[in-house]
């Protein structure tokens, strides 16, 4: 395990810069998905800060744990990331959606360095980190898969196909978040879809499972040693978090799923997230 | 006596003579001693990866294994890999991972299973999708070397493979005259050129010579490679022979008869006849007896050939 460690108020610190460049984006795109860019954050923020071990001067390197973002159209909150860790640059945000750009509307391994998964559709990163996941084992190498899963996308059938495949193949180097911000598209989970319980469903499969508060950066610090603690199963992380989170208008609005806030909502969010403009 | 195979038998023998290079792994969906990828998996079980009845998952399993260095080889009944098409457009096309997924039991021919299992779209629905390679071979030994040239390739591929047994026409070919993406030509005649490809080629051949009979000499090619379609030799054959059919176990809509009638229609005049399956589906039925009824057995691509060499 490489040991890398941050303060949890440089975690809380990063995680904040980064909602500041979500809305941004965001905004400036006046299309996108700042809801689920804002609840994933402190996880993904956490998880590049004290466990994945990557190299953003070298993308490409070979061993590096792989991290997928099944949720994918909350790519403004990678590529926030990706930016602070120096994979690619501030000004790289600029081209969120717009032609020719890196940041594509959703993360894209063609597109960007250090994008792992070509995503966009849902119920799809799950199998592809398994495949990681499998390759790393048949390899002999100690690297990891990471998943970033929404708690929306975990009703598409194939999430469960790779579950079980998951478990049945004893990947305990496939690792999963479980974002659970209780909203879709549409509306909230529960009026979608509910799925009772959740933790007992990945239990029952055969998976490892942990839940916490989202963003507590405590919990989260703890959360992830968890995932970094291997035995023949798959792990999985149950995040509960708030749809939105930080900027007040959006917490736990449907609304703000795929959204982009006005001039008026824009400022407002940049006082709240303490942007010094 | 022609010897008869089947060429899901020749994907199975492919796969374990590429088993030497270590970076081939196999995905099954249950069905591998279907579709013949068993014998990697009694010689390799640390390389072959069970993902049970589920062919989304392996799909992206595969797609995640090539983006690891590995070369996988993922197969199951044409039928259903169709059910993880958004797998392999999303997954696997766009990022342009060389996965290799190969659909058997492809077609009417398969037979009495009846049109549940009788997939007649597969190939127009592969070939639509950016960097994959669409291929049909038609018999064991090319299927052999087809697939073990894939290996090598940097794209994706989806290769039909069929369930029952066809006359093997390669056994004593040169294996460096199949290649992918370079269309056969098994016999020479100026009056027509029968374009095939799989179980049809064989047709094709029986109704070659029985237009000999009646004088009207055919080229007959096997398109093993409908995507990327042998551009060249469609031209050639089109200016030589003047008038084509083309004839596949698969809908007239969109397979190897859309394929040429896209290129046809943007270079040249020359009257096509496409033989194929009529917008219907299947039923029951035994290999033979559903070519009958489909209308794609040799007497329906002489009726074909001779419409076309009408239309001059």
């Amino acid at each position: 395990m490489v040991n890398i460690t941050a303060s949890i108020t440089e975690l809380e610190e990063l995680a904040r810069r980064c909602r500041i460049e979500i809305v941004k984006m965001v905004h400036r795109a006046q299309a996108g998905h700042p809801g689920g860019s804002l609840s994933e954050i402190d996880l993904i923020a956490a998880l590049y800060s004290t466990s994945l071990r990557v190299r953003p001067d070298e993308p490409d390197w070979e061993d590096r744990d792989r991290f997928i973002l099944s949720k994918g159209h909350a790519s403004p909150g990678m590529y926030a990331l990706l930016a602070e860790k120096g994979f690619i640059q501030h000004s790289d945000l600029h081209s969120y959606r717009v032609l020719g750009g890196v940041c594509q509307g959703h993360v894209d391994m063609k597109w960007c360095p250090g994008v792992d998964f070509s995503a966009g559709s849902l119920g799809m990163g799950l199998s592809f980190g398994m495949g990681c996941a499998l390759a790393a084992r048949i390899e002999g190498s100690e690297r990891r898969a990471f998943v970033m899963l929404g708690d929306g996308e975990i009703q598409e059938g194939s999430i469960w196909e790779a579950a079980m495949a998951a478990a049945h193949h004893e990947l305990g180097n496939l690792k999963v978040i479980l974002d659970r911000n209780r909203i879709q598209n549409d509306d909230f989970c529960l009026e979608q879809m509910r799925m009772f319980d959740i933790p007992a469903k990945w239990r029952a499969f055969g998976w490892n499972v942990m839940e916490i508060d989202g963003h507590d950066m405590n919990e989260i610090v703890e959360g992830i040693k968890f995932l970094d603690t291997s035995n023949d199963a798959p792990s999985i992380l149950i995040a509960h978090t708030i749809k939105g989170k930080g900027v007040s208008y959006m917490e736990d609005n449907p609304s703000f799923h795929g959204a982009a806030p006005n001039d008026e909502q824009f400022a407002l969010a940049m006082q709240e997230l303490g942007a010094v403009e | 006596m022609t010897r008869m195979a089947a060429t899901r038998d020749g994907y199975g023998q492919a796969l374990l003579e590429l088993a030497e290079n270590e970076k081939v792994v196999v995905l099954e969906a249950d069905l591998g001693k279907s579709t013949k990828s068993l014998h990697f998996r009694k010689a390799h079980p640390e390389r072959t990866i069970s993902c049970g009845i589920g062919e989304q998952n392996m799909l992206l399993v595969a797609a995640g294994m090539a983006s690891s260095g590995y070369i996988p080889f993922a197969s199951t009944f044409a039928i259903f890999t169709e059910r993880a098409f958004e797998q392999m457009r999303n997954g696997v096309a766009r990022p342009n991972l060389a996965v290799h997924l190969c659909g058997s039991h492809g077609g009417t021919h398969t037979g009495t299973d009846g049109s549940s299992a009788q997939s007649i779209e597969d190939l127009a629905i592969y070939r639509t999708l950016p960097n994959v390679t669409v291929l049909h071979p038609c018999d064991d030994v090319s299927t052999r070397l087809l697939t073990k040239q894939l290996a090598s390739s940097k794209n994706p591929s989806y290769m039909r493979t069929a369930r029952n047994k066809t006359p093997v026409l390669y056994d004593d070919a040169d294996p460096k005259a199949i290649q992918i993406g370079k269309g056969i030509t098994l016999r020479q005649g100026d009056d027509v050129a029968i374009i095939a490809c799989g179980v049809l080629v064989s047709e094709a051949l029986k109704a070659a010579d029985s237009l000999q009979e009646k004088g009207i000499g055919a080229t007959v090619i096997d398109m093993h490679t409908i995507k990327p379609l042998d551009v060249g030799l469609v031209d050639e054959v089109a200016s030589r022979c003047g008038a084509i059919v083309t004839a596949e176990d698969h809908s007239i809509i969109g397979g190897l008869g859309g394929a040429v009638a896209e290129h046809l229609s943007a270079s040249s005049r020359t009257p096509l006849e496409r033989v194929g399956v009529q917008d219907r589906f299947g039923e029951s039925g035994q290999a033979d007896e559903m070519l009958e009824l489909m209308e794609l057995s040799s007497p329906h691509i002489v009726k074909a050939a001779l419409r076309a060499i009408d239309r001059k």
